[in-house]
């Protein structure tokens, strides 16, 4: 990757792509995102030892997604054996807001950034990544964002792991209480801007009211836990978006 | 049976394009407002509607899910880490299921 030649070529390739010590800082920055994921893999790990996955499979899972509530909602559909549509349509509405960050970090990188720089980056969008990267001050190097990515998914695969394994020889009453881990994980992405914006705040209630019916009503009920997360999600967004559109000056 | 592998390449290879197309293709911004203002909101939507009310099974009891839920909040509202909220809403159960047995 690193051009040896001083040549105008080469600089050019370091100011657009950063150096080595904006991985560094990427590394250092994402240290906390490595412990919290840490601790909601491990419980992805458990689960997905629930439903007879192995190791490498929990693993993999983990290596190629890197998406909590990705992950989560798709080992519902795996232990129904259910079909790929199912599948690929939660795939696309739970994760579909990171398009919207994808979107959002493509303004902060150079515009003369090559093709397989952004396809490196877009492998580590996620919610907490792409929190840090965006409050970086001034451009985003890809140096910075391969730094936050290597250490954010490392904890990612280690707990998965970890948690794959151990899942068959820890107490069940550890268990059973690490299965909060991955709410609290939500909770704690979601409820902060509920106290700033009031839409939001009605989004999630509406939302969570919503899923609710939608969980214990008649008829309702019948409908797989993927589908439901789609129909409310859909809903509550749309409804949301006509009622409270976002300001125009979208760039905070 | 569905081989698990395939479902695995299935979702990371959907996960992986939504990722991806917006970051090479979109150098511009999204003019509709309409689509602005849903893709702004999804997040919340989609993340509320997977914590509620999956959260109140989340442990063996709905006792403790529901002190480690009212926890989780609290600790949210105040702006506490990823990692302090994940951790405190776990413990919180933890000590509560001791009592229950």
């Amino acid at each position: 990757m690193e051009s040896l030649s001083a040549s105008h070529y080469g600089d050019y390739e370091k100011m657009s792509a950063g150096t080595i010590k904006d991985f560094r800082d990427g590394c250092r920055d994402a240290i906390p995102i490595c412990l919290g994921y840490l601790a909601v893999s491990f419980a992805f790990g458990i689960e997905s030892s629930k439903i007879g996955m192995s190791v490498f499979q929990a693993i993999m899972t983990s290596l190629l997604n890197v998406t909590s509530a990705g992950q989560f909602s798709a080992l519902d559909v795996i232990a129904r054996n259910g079909s790929y549509i199912e599948l690929i349509m939660l795939q696309l509405i739970i994760n579909l807001r990171y398009s919207l960050m994808s979107t959002a970090l493509s303004q902060k990188l150079d515009t003369g950034l090559g093709t397989l720089h952004r396809l490196g980056i877009s492998y580590g969008v996620t919610d907490e990544i792409f929190g840090v990267s965006i409050l970086k001050q001034g451009n985003l190097y890809p140096m910075y964002s391969y730094g936050l990515i290597v250490t954010s998914v490392f904890g990612w695969v280690l707990g998965t792991g970890l948690g794959a394994t151990a899942g068959a020889v820890m107490p069940a009453r550890i268990i059973s209480c690490l299965g909060l881990a991955i709410y609290g994980m939500f909770i704690a992405i979601i409820i902060p801007d509920t106290k700033t914006s009031k839409a939001i705040m009605y989004v999630v209630i509406s939302a969570m009211t919503l899923s609710t019916v939608f969980t214990y009503a008649p008829l309702l009920k019948e409908i797989s836990s993927g589908f439901r997360i789609i129909i409310v999600t859909i809903v509550v967004a749309a409804a949301a978006a006509v009622i409270a559109p976002v300001k125009e000056e979208s760039h905070e | 049976m569905n081989n698990v592998f395939s479902y695995i390449i299935v979702m990371a290879l959907v996960t992986y394009l939504i990722r991806a197309l917006p970051l090479t293709l979109i150098r511009k911004e999204i003019k509709s407002r309409f689509i602005k203002s849903f893709l702004h909101y999804v997040p919340y939507a989609t993340l509320a509607a997977m914590t509620f009310p999956a959260i109140l099974h989340a442990t063996d009891y709905v006792v403790s899910s529901v002190m480690g839920f009212i926890v989780a909040l609290i600790l949210a509202l105040n702006k506490k880490s990823l990692l302090t909220v994940a951790g405190a809403a776990c413990a919180v159960a933890f000590v509560v299921e001791i009592f229950l047995h």
